[in-house]
């Protein structure tokens, strides 16, 4: 036959037991023709390009679903920075445009939206002030419509006015979620260094140099790198394991680029990219966190678990490169906390701080991802905490993103529970050292030397 | 890659009974679908795998019509039974 009896059985039971699929085909639109200085014009431009760009979407993704037999989990779409298409400073006016995006996404059936975005590294302008006016408001009165704000990036330096805002916008977007835990702010992404064609979510956006309309696939197979790890046993050094990584992850590569490009044509649209994350879920197996026990550490968050992790985060490039010529994206692991089942074990039990995530993300995609902190942690301490992230990202020339959520009337070991996808996560503990001055001296942090780098 | 735009793999894998074989092949031939290669084993004492080529060029069926149709006729057998384009195995295991 063409394909071996087992590499049939090994794709099939990829996909069966290690839940080897697409996460997210994700249709980026570009809005830049949409934009009009009355705000229901506005809204309507928008609603009706999501509307015949996306129609097709979920019915397409189904189709090429059936024919491989691999499972597409979400369908998104991702959108030109509102800021860039709503003309006027005036938040009533990203109120109504969100408000119309939001409904143009129930209507063709995509869970969530991203692009109400803001890029604000260098300082606001009259229009981004009035989109994070908005924004408390928006994240809470949207179901599907995902927030995004750059803060620094490695060629202008760190927004520290900016990290404040955002700090008091997320314990207000917190505080009008409190009946569900803060769950608004697990729709906001903060960032350094982003990506234009990430089609993950809450942090996509549609970039300004992207075509018109194009698909963007993430794909992930954590079960599969885990089980083929696995299969190595516990003597394989790790030259062999790296070596392990890279073949799991061509395997899983090839079958994305392959559902990408189908689906791209079948929509008429141009592939944009692949994004090589290995994404988790909290369903049992689907987690970054086991493969780096798989390689030998207890728990996540052990010493080791940054070496580990580069480890890791590497190979998967180095395999997913040779099998896609669209790699994009953010194209790292990622390490949420609610979302993974190994991670959230771990942080129940203490053997990962915050401290530690921190450490992780400056060899990984993303950043402090989907983690709870007590509600009551301080505007300042927290606009600090997203000012070192930022920081990882300025000076190692690469994304990191913060989506935290300061969980209202919740301490260090309560629990808070989001559902779906987005899991659940013990309040992890935060330093009760101030920042305060620090942070309020506002104004921004440099861009940092790109030479002279030890 | 032409070629294979039409191709099928069916893979069945579960508990041994008489007669899987047969039930498969006589859904494929009854929807004008060619068996290209067929093979079979049985793994340890009982269970079944069974891998199968098969060329759809002249079925009108979807892969999903098909999908239901075989699992219509295992359905009283402990099988799980799938269909992909071939497309998929060229991918992820041919360089």
């Amino acid at each position: 036959m063409e394909f071996s009896n087992e590499e049939i059985l090994e794709t099939v039971g990829m996909i069966a037991d290690d839940k080897l699929d697409i996460r997210t085909v994700t249709l980026g639109i570009s809005l830049l023709d949409c934009s009009d200085p009355d705000p229901a014009a506005c809204a309507r431009k928008v609603r009706e390009k999501i509307l015949t760009k996306g129609e097709k979407l979920s019915q397409k993704a189904d189709f090429v679903s059936d024919e491989y037999g691999l499972p597409i989990v979400n369908k998104r779409i991702s959108l030109t920075p509102i800021s860039q298409v709503v003309p006027v400073a005036d938040p009533a006016a990203f109120v109504e445009v969100a408000a119309a995006v939001d409904k143009a996404a129930a209507e063709i059936g995509v869970d969530f939206v991203g692009g109400y975005t803001a890029m604000i590294q260098k300082g606001e302008t009259a229009i981004d002030s009035a989109l994070l006016e908005a924004m408390p408001e928006v994240l809470t009165s949207t179901r599907r419509f995902c927030a995004s704000v750059v803060l620094a990036s490695t060629r202008s330096g760190i927004n520290m006015d900016g990290c404040y805002t955002m700090s008091k916008i997320m314990k207000d977007a917190a505080e009008r979620t409190a009946a569900y835990d803060g769950i608004a702010c697990a729709k906001l992404v903060l960032f350094a260094n982003p990506v234009e064609d990430n089609p993950f979510m809450a942090g996509a956006y549609y970039g300004a140099g992207e075509s018109e309309s194009s698909i963007l696939v993430g794909v992930s197979g954590p079960g599969a790198v885990r089980r083929a790890l696995e299969k190595l046993g516990p003597d394989a050094d790790l030259g062999e394991v790296a070596e392990a990584i890279k073949k799991s992850a061509f395997k899983i590569t090839r079958a994305g680029e392959l559902v990408g490009k189908k689906i791209a044509r079948q929509l008429g649209v141009s592939f944009g990219n692949l994004d090589l994350s290995l994404a988790p879920t909290p369903a049992a197996g689907d987690s970054v966190g086991q493969i780096l026990e798989t390689m030998g550490l207890a728990m996540p968050g052990a010493p080791g678990s940054t070496a580990a992790l580069m480890m890791l985060n590497d190979a998967v490039k180095k395999g997913g490169l040779f099998a896609s010529s669209s790699v994009g994206g953010l194209s790292g692991a990622f390490i949420p906390v609610s979302e993974d089942a190994s991670m959230i074990e771990a942080a129940k039990v203490g053997a990962i701080t915050l401290e530690k995530l921190e450490a992780m993300t400056s060899v990984c995609s993303v950043g402090l991802d989907m983690i709870a902190i007590p509600g009551a942690t301080s505007t300042e301490t927290l606009a600090a905490i997203i000012a070192d992230e930022m920081a990882i990202g300025c000076a190692n020339g690469k994304t990191t993103a913060v989506r935290i959520i300061p969980a209202p009337g919740k301490d260090v070991g309560d629990f808070v529970h989001f559902g779906g996808l987005l899991g659940e996560a013990p309040v992890m503990a935060v330093s009760q050292v101030s920042a305060a001055v620090f942070v309020k001296r506002g104004g921004r942090i440099p861009a940092p030397l790109q030479s002279l780098k030890n | 890659m032409g070629m294979n735009k039409k191709r099928i793999v069916v893979t069945v894998i579960g508990k041994d009974e008489v007669g899987i074989v047969a039930k498969v092949a006589t859904v494929l031939a009854e929807n004008k679908i060619n068996i290209i290669d067929i093979n079979q084993k049985i793994l340890g004492d009982e269970i079944f795998a069974m891998t199968l080529l098969a060329d759809r060029m002249d079925s009108t069926l979807s892969l999903a019509q098909i999908t239901d149709r075989l699992k219509e006729s295992i359905k009283s057998m402990s099988l799980k039974v799938t269909v992909q384009d071939s497309e998929v195995f060229q991918y992820m295991h041919r360089v």
